[in-house]
């Protein structure tokens, strides 16, 4: 506890990294594993095996994390103040979704500063599905006076596998809840530290250059090679699991060709029909890497 | 007489959900009560984003005794006939029937008495079974219980006659059953602390003081109300947005309706862009100053110690970002013409076997110049390119982002770009009029565009064979024929459906080489469905669909305008005193051809003899029928249908004379038969211009 570093100053809106300290040792005192990033190219913090896997099966499970995600298509050249094909995600799941799950993210929001009683914070319908993970819940976004700051979402199937028990599924838009917290207008204004550096000087570069990687100079033939190449490692992990189960590095597999998915589509090169043929692609590894999970964990228990 | 309150409080309940769960948790509760023999005087249900109530008033605090008396068979029956009565009353035998004397004969009797039961007693039972049959359009579980409901419940007040009912809802998994109690809480945030209520005046009340109100209507009026108090003390005036105002009315509990600015660096974006972000996104309504929208208004569920001005200054902030990317996409999607978009619609299908969206804008140009002949002052030209151009800005970054404003921004991006003003306004009109109520276009460019693409989408699904069924009408065909239907009656277009379709069909088999079956019975079907949709769309306005099908009977019917002025002219017809009397006349010249044709197994079809014309009347008639037939031809020809009329009118009297004076089934079978011709006659002449046979009452 000595070490812990000086409050900041009252009249100084929370840094964008004292928002996910705050957000961490909130969950963290609620009983939350706190995990680091995903070590992987993934769209949005449901992605990771955290969530994804783990909101399958019995086994109580509760965790924290920020997840760095992707979005190629997104990219503005670091133009756009509110746009960008690289941000942060702030991931809580919650297994079995707890009966004051409500209360649990509001008090949150109180952590952060926020005063439910000088706002207007609103529980809209905004149901979550993702085709590529077989995946839906049923939720609402947050608004706080007008901003959506998080996605609240019941899973209700993973791989197209039925969650039992449900879990509850927060998600911040760490940049939003920022920009919101701080009062700025773009995100590259944001006070990442308290001491000096802005988002811009951290990550004002990579938009520029991803985007131009994702829109311009990725090379779409070796893209489509590797979506092959992942897809058939998965494939093949996933066939040698009858013997050694290795639903993890498979799952590994199922997102790069998601990643590699998304790249593809932002650079242009798949068409509309092709497109829903591609999500089913990765939509069948994902199924696979959920069913191979459940059967590992079974085995183990 | 006693009171049931209910309220079922969960998480918020989706806006679009809430009217129409309110309606099913009344429905159910009140048809199980009537089934448990529960009379009550009163239902009434309400419902905010957490809270689905319920009120029933003047219960009974018992149910009635009730007896049933069933008779039986005769005493000393076989007993195969007593064993079937007790079996069909439920009775063991005998012994528990009573023998009542009915005239001469003994009968048995079974009488079965129940006595009544508390109310309170079969409350909970019943309102647990009402909420588990309550449907909801998308339902969920949570943790691992079994029960759904569309978001997690989280408790039950069930309060009758001032009393909790004692009761739970059992949820299944490891979750305990939900009991009853008599306690709610208010606002999320105003009035979080729980509170105990007896009965529904106390619970309103309550609310109310806990920062709730209640009623939907008394929410959205409040809403109204305060909207217009505000903007009004602005010096603005509020666009109108019924299906908005319903929606926020399910989104907050305590509505605090506040006004905000938008950036002046925005009011450049059409008025639609900024409106239709404003709305899809935030759920603000457009406020405008001297015709510019400037401010909106939102509508907060949170009465702040500030008066409001961070969550104003949060929402600017929000709109601020938002309208940074419609922004974007404006200026984006101008740098592209319309004409270079085209190649990326044949990305879009408008339909596996129909096509591309590029192929339907191609079909349209060729059939909306087609068209264009037909309507007075169009331009074919303009039309082709306006019909070419009409899908274009369906692949812009806006209609991308906001689907609805498809047409709006294609017209904005023609402007842009100096395309003529009436292929700019077509092509934002051409998907109107959408409705019975839609704006119908006027402008004869619009008008061709419009009814290209309705022809060409009718034509399309019916080639393959989808057509509407029942209630199912997944392609809105009925509505595009409505619009077609609407084009040409309100702009007086004079054209043939059957060259339109015709049009449509060349249009298909060159550009998606796809031929109907048949198309002689493709034909029949698709003006058989026009005759149809016509006569629901005048079933409002009046008029009589046997009228319409009776013209329609004619057979060629195609031309609307035309049908309508038949109709018309028939229309005052037949509610003139002459009118009217023909038709009797007609129907007994009917009746007795169909009688004596069916009798002699032979039609009267000739023309009558006139060697055989014997009676004064008979060759007055004669007479009359040859002029009449001429001249109602010569109003048909002349499309004067009122001349048409009036030549039939000059028939009455010779006909009445006819049946008053003339006997049609005399004994000379010669003379006989030259007068069932003659009836013939005079059906086949009024029924140039009608089948007088089809019209009703």
């Amino acid at each position: 506890m000595a070490d812990r570093p000086p409050a900041p100053a009252a009249a100084r809106p929370p840094s964008f990294q004292e928002l996910i300290l705050k957000l961490q040792t909130f969950w963290a005192e609620r009983g939350c594993v706190i995990l680091q990033p995903y070590d992987m190219e993934v769209g949005a913090g449901t992605f990771h095996w955290a969530t994804t896997l783990r909101a399958l099966g019995r086994e109580p499970w509760n965790a924290a994390y920020v997840q760095p995600s992707r979005r190629p298509k997104d990219g503005r050249y670091g133009e756009n103040p509110n746009r960008l094909q690289h941000y942060y995600q702030f991931q809580v799941i919650l297994k079995p979704s707890p009966a004051n799950s409500q209360e649990l993210y509001l008090d949150s929001l109180s952590a952060l500063g926020i005063d439910p009683l000088a706002h207007d914070i609103r529980f809209v319908e905004d149901d979550w599905e993702s085709p590529t993970l077989g995946a839906w819940g049923v939720g609402w976004e947050v608004w706080c006076d007008g901003m959506e700051v998080s996605q609240f979402t019941y899973f209700q199937q993973v791989g197209g596998i039925d969650c039992d028990p449900a879990s509850t599924e927060l998600t911040y838009g760490l940049e939003r809840l920022a920009c919101y917290i701080q009062g700025v207008d773009s995100i590259f204004d944001l006070d990442w530290n308290g001491a000096g550096v802005r988002y811009r000087d951290v990550y004002h570069q990579a938009e520029v250059e991803f985007s131009r990687y994702n829109f311009e100079y990725a090379d779409t033939d070796r893209l489509l090679q590797h979506f092959r190449d992942a897809e058939a490692e998965c494939q093949a992990l996933l066939e040698h699991g009858r013997n050694a189960a290795m639903a993890l590095p498979a799952y590994d597999q199922c997102l790069k060709a998601s990643h590699l998915f998304n790249l593809l589509d932002a650079r242009g090169v798949i068409g509309v029909n092709e497109r829903a043929a591609y999500i089913a692609r990765v939509r069948a590894l994902a199924k696979a890497c959920c069913e191979a999970w459940l059967v590992s964990r079974e085995s183990k228990a | 007489m006693h009171e049931l309150l209910l309220e079922l409080f969960s998480e918020e309940i989706p806006a679009r959900m809430q009217a129409r769960a309110a309606d099913d948790l009344k429905r159910l509760v009140t048809e199980k009560l009537a089934a448990a023999g529960l009379v009550f005087e009163r239902a009434g249900a309400f419902v905010t984003p957490r809270r689905l109530a319920l009120v029933v008033e003047g219960l009974p605090l018992h149910t009635a005794d009730t007896r049933e008396e069933k008779k039986g068979p005769r005493v000393g029956s076989p007993d195969q006939a007593i064993q079937g009565f007790l079996k069909s009353t439920g009775l063991g035998s005998l012994d528990r029937c009573e023998k009542r004397t009915i005239g001469k004969a003994e009968f048995w009797f079974a009488v079965a008495e129940k006595k009544g039961v508390e109310t309170a007693a079969v409350l909970p039972e019943l309102l647990v079974q009402a909420i588990h049959e309550l449907p909801w359009p998308k339902s969920m579980r949570f943790a691992d219980a079994s029960f759904r409901w569309v978001r997690p419940l989280q408790s039950v007040l069930a309060v009758f006659d001032g009393k909790p009912l004692a009761g739970a809802l059992p949820r299944g998994g490891s979750l305990d059953p939900l009991a009853f109690d008599d306690g709610t809480s208010g606002h999320r945030f105003l009035a979080p602390r729980p509170f105990k209520v007896r009965n529904f005046e106390e619970y309103r009340l309550k609310l109310k003081e806990a920062h709730v109100v209640l009623d939907r209507e008394e929410r959205k009026a409040l809403v109204e109300r305060e909207l217009q108090r505000l903007a009004t003390a602005h010096g603005l005036t509020v666009k109108e947005d019924r299906g908005l105002l319903e929606e926020v009315a399910g989104l907050v509990e305590w509505p605090v309706v506040l006004i905000g600015q938008i950036d002046p660096r925005f009011t450049a974006l059409p008025p639609e862009v900024l409106s239709t972000s404003m709305r899809t996104h935030q759920k603000y309504f457009t406020l405008m100053a001297r015709g510019r929208v400037t401010h909106f208004a939102l509508v907060a569920n949170m009465v702040a110690r500030d008066g409001g001005r961070a969550i104003v200054a949060g929402n600017e902030r929000v709109l601020r970002a938002r309208l940074c990317d419609a922004e974007f996409f404006w200026e984006q999607d101008k740098r592209a013409t319309l004409e270079e978009r085209l190649p990326g619609l044949k990305e879009v299908v408008f339909h596996a076997r129909l096509g591309s969206v590029h192929d339907k804008a191609e079909r349209m140009a060729t059939l909306a110049a087609e068209i264009a002949r037909h309507v007075p002052g169009c331009d074919a030209d303009q039309a082709r390119r306006a019909a070419r151009l009409s899908k274009a800005d369906l692949v812009s970054g806006m209609v991308g982002e906001f689907p609805e404003l498809q047409g709006v921004m294609g017209r904005y991006y023609a402007l842009h770009e100096k395309l003529p003003a009436p292929v700019a306004e077509a092509i934002a009109d051409h998907y109107a009029p959408q409705g019975p109520n839609d704006r119908c276009p006027t402008a004869a460019v619009s008008v061709a565009v419009a009814l290209a693409d309705k022809i060409d989408t009718l034509v399309g699904f019916f080639a393959i064979d989808e057509k509407p069924t029942g209630s199912k009408d997944p392609f809105a065909l009925r509505r595009a024929a409505l619009g077609a239907i609407r084009l040409a009656v309100e702009n007086g277009l004079r054209f043939r459906l059957r060259d339109a379709i015709d049009g449509a069909l060349i249009a298909y088999k060159r550009v998606n080489n796809l031929e109907p079956a048949s198309r002689a019975s493709l034909l029949d079907e698709l003006l058989a469905f026009f005759a149809d949709r016509l006569k629901v769309a005048l079933r409002e306005k009046g008029v009589r669909h046997d009228l319409i099908a009776a013209v329609f009977a004619l057979g060629g019917q195609d031309d609307i305008v035309d049908l309508l002025a038949r109709v018309d002219a028939l229309a005052r017809f037949l509610g003139s005193d002459d009118g009217a009397n023909l038709l009797t006349a007609y129907r007994r010249a009917a009746n007795i051809l169909r009688i004596e044709e069916k009798k002699d197994g032979r039609a009267y079809a000739e023309d009558p003899d006139a060697a055989l014309v014997k009676a004064a009347e008979e060759t007055a008639l004669v007479a009359r029928l040859e002029t009449a037939e001429r001249e109602a031809g010569g109003g048909i020809g002349r499309e004067d249908y009122p001349a048409a009329m009036s030549a039939l009118a000059r028939l009455r009297a010779p006909v009445d004379l006819f049946f008053d004076k003339v006997t049609v089934n005399v004994d000379d079978a010669a003379l006989r038969a030259n007068r069932l011709k003659l009836l013939n006659r005079i059906r086949r002449t009024m029924d140039q211009v009608a089948d007088f046979g089809r019209i009703e009452g």
